[in-house]
């Protein structure tokens, strides 16, 4: 299951008058089925922002966005999503809270047994892909970062979702975690065929994980550049060292923080330098 | 060997911040806590020139209890004073979980209803007496009504916030899977709150108890509460006293007993409960 986005001169305000934050102007973007899109930019960029209103949590102030042609309105089954955390269920066990779709009516239309059947298939079959066998019957409490992120990525696929939006969702884990949920993704990606948006501020995750890279700036939130990644379709964790890989990485990194306003910060910090040396020179004198 | 004991971290200490103790310490220390203040009781009341109508000794109390029981239908007394506790509480608690519910749910429903129970929980449960006794009557329903009147308005806003604070990153995760509204307050908002909810009842149970000494100024013939408000009269303070630790007890039982509830209901919490 895959599907398309279109993204078509959306706005994004919040508050009002002199307090107003203008978190995203004009952004345009189509993104393709079954196309892995990675979001990087400085913070405040609005990333967040853009994600919540593809998912529907957020409304548009002004411009549509649309999935396979059918402008969006709320949050849907066609869009799943995974959070940095605090999404998973306290009080359910892990087989639980991947199940936890099957409660809800939005998917009680294929109720013949042998479709409940085939999602209780689907359940064990993710659980497996996880690698969460072991803590299958264990609560979200007992498990650690990683493990609870697993669930929260088995949760979301668990009604095959055409559509999967990621925020930070490998934010709080350590590098070899990651790296190990870096590979499962890509292959959720390739198995699922299903089209993915990714945010991230780690330019080393959106290359190795992305076939197209959208850089957003900040003040007011906007999109900046698309770079397409020059890697092949499989990726191993050794590309991270090819050429082009830094390369490209290199020109992001510069990028964003033309974007960010470092520049300025780092000259005023040469120029309180120069300001502190004058004034030691002043009393050593 | 002293230089191994970290200040902050490590180690087996008592002071460590938080961390867990042996169960047998846990339960002597409890136990010297209950037991200090009456053994310090005990010798204050057996000092020299201490008058038993001033400060009463433990056994005076214990002499006083059995009377009580045994002469004075004690029984009735407890009986008649949990009920119009748990009535006046229920009644509270019946109103405030669905109440609660809503308010932390809407914004328009806390616009519309919590600057208002704000106001009213700042008045005293007291000054209300008046009017209860006007509108209800100087029945059993009078008493019950001042109970609700002292928890009901704290409780609505203790479960609105229970309820606010259910993460919503749950909430929308149940949103990006198509829950409905219903769905969302039914499967995620109400399970994800209810071991705050049942926190919030347990100690709004402890205030329902703290008000019934005043809900028993009401017309009242029989109580634990009317009963302390007899004995100031006739100046017998160890009944006084055996009143109050005979509140103070059935309190602390109950609180237990919710403890063990919490405990047994939610065992995906094993790190809260020590
Ligand atoms: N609910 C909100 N109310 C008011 N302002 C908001 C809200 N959400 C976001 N903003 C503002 O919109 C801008 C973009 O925020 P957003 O969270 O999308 O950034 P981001 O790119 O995800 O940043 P980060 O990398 O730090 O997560 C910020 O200036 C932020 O303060
Ligand atoms: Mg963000």
């Amino acid at each position: 299951m895959t599907a398309s986005i279109d993204i078509r001169d959306a706005f994004k305000t919040f508050g009002h008058g002199t307090q107003a934050i203008q978190a995203l102007e004009q952004a345009n973007l189509a993104i393709r089925p079954n196309e892995f899109v990675t979001f990087v930019g400085a913070s405040g960029c609005g990333k967040s922002t853009l994600l919540r209103m593809i998912g529907g949590l957020e409304s548009l102030s002004r411009g549509s966005i649309a999935v396979n042609g059918q402008p969006i309105a709320g949050p849907g089954v066609d869009r799943a999503m995974v959070f940095q955390h605090y999404s998973l269920y306290p009080w359910l066990t892990v087989t639980q809270n991947i199940k936890f779709c099957r409660q809800l009516k939005a998917h009680t239309h294929d109720r013949t047994s042998a479709d409940v059947e085939q999602a209780a298939g689907r359940a064990d079959a993710l659980i497996r892909l996880m690698g969460l066998s072991h803590v299958a019957d264990a609560y979200p409490s007992q498990l650690s970062g990683g493990m609870q992120q697993r669930v929260a990525i088995a949760r979301a696929l668990m009604s095959r979702p055409p559509i999967l939006l990621m925020d930070e969702p490998f934010g709080a884990l350590d590098a070899q975690t990651r790296e190990v949920m870096h590979d499962l993704i890509r292959h959720v990606h390739r198995m699922e065929g299903s089209t993915i948006v990714f945010v991230t501020h780690d330019v080393e995750e959106a290359i190795y994980l992305g076939q197209r890279i959208v850089l957003m700036a900040p003040r007011p939130g906007r999109i900046d550049t698309l770079y397409d990644v020059p890697l092949p379709a499989e990726r191993h964790q050794d590309m991270k060292l090819a050429p082009e890989f830094l390369a490209l990485k290199r020109e992001i990194l510069e990028r964003i923080r033309e974007t960010s306003g470092m520049k300025t910060d780092l000259e005023q910090l040469a120029r309180l330098n120069a300001a502190v040396g004058a004034d030691a020179a002043l009393t050593t004198d | 060997m002293s230089a191994s004991k970290r200040a902050g971290g490590g180690g087996s200490s008592l002071w460590q911040i938080r961390s867990a103790i042996d169960p047998r310490q846990y339960w002597l220390l409890a136990l010297f806590g209950l037991v200090a203040p009456l053994v310090a009781w005990l010798v204050a009341s057996q000092l020299d020139g201490t008058d038993k109508v001033f400060l009463p000794g433990p056994a005076d109390v214990l002499a006083r209890i059995w009377s009580w029981a045994t002469d004075d239908d004690l029984a009735a007394d407890v009986a008649i004073s949990t009920w119009r506790v748990v009535a006046g509480w229920a009644l509270s608690a019946a109103i405030a979980l669905p109440l609660g519910l809503f308010i932390g749910s809407y914004r328009a429903v806390q616009a519309l209803l919590e600057p208002l129970t704000d106001f009213v929980r700042y008045m005293p449960a007291v000054a209300f007496i008046p009017l209860v006794m006007l509108w209800v009557g100087i029945e059993e329903g009078s008493k019950v009504a001042i109970i609700f009147i002292g928890t009901f308005f704290q409780m609505v806003l203790m479960v609105a916030e229970d309820v606010r604070r259910v993460p919503l990153a749950q909430i929308e995760a149940a949103q990006t899977m198509g829950a409905t509204r219903s769905e969302i307050l039914e499967k995620v908002i109400v399970p994800s709150a209810k071991p705050a909810l049942l926190d919030t009842l347990r100690v709004t149970m402890g205030w329902a108890w703290t008000y019934l000494v005043v809900a028993e100024l009401v017309a009242s013939n029989s109580g634990l509460g009317y009963a302390v408000l007899k004995a100031q009269r006739f100046l017998q303070t160890d009944k006084i006293f055996a009143g109050i630790l005979l509140i103070g007890l059935i309190g602390l039982l109950i609180d237990q007993g919710f403890r063990l509830v919490h405990r047994k209901a939610f065992p995906y919490l094993a790190g809260r409960h020590r």
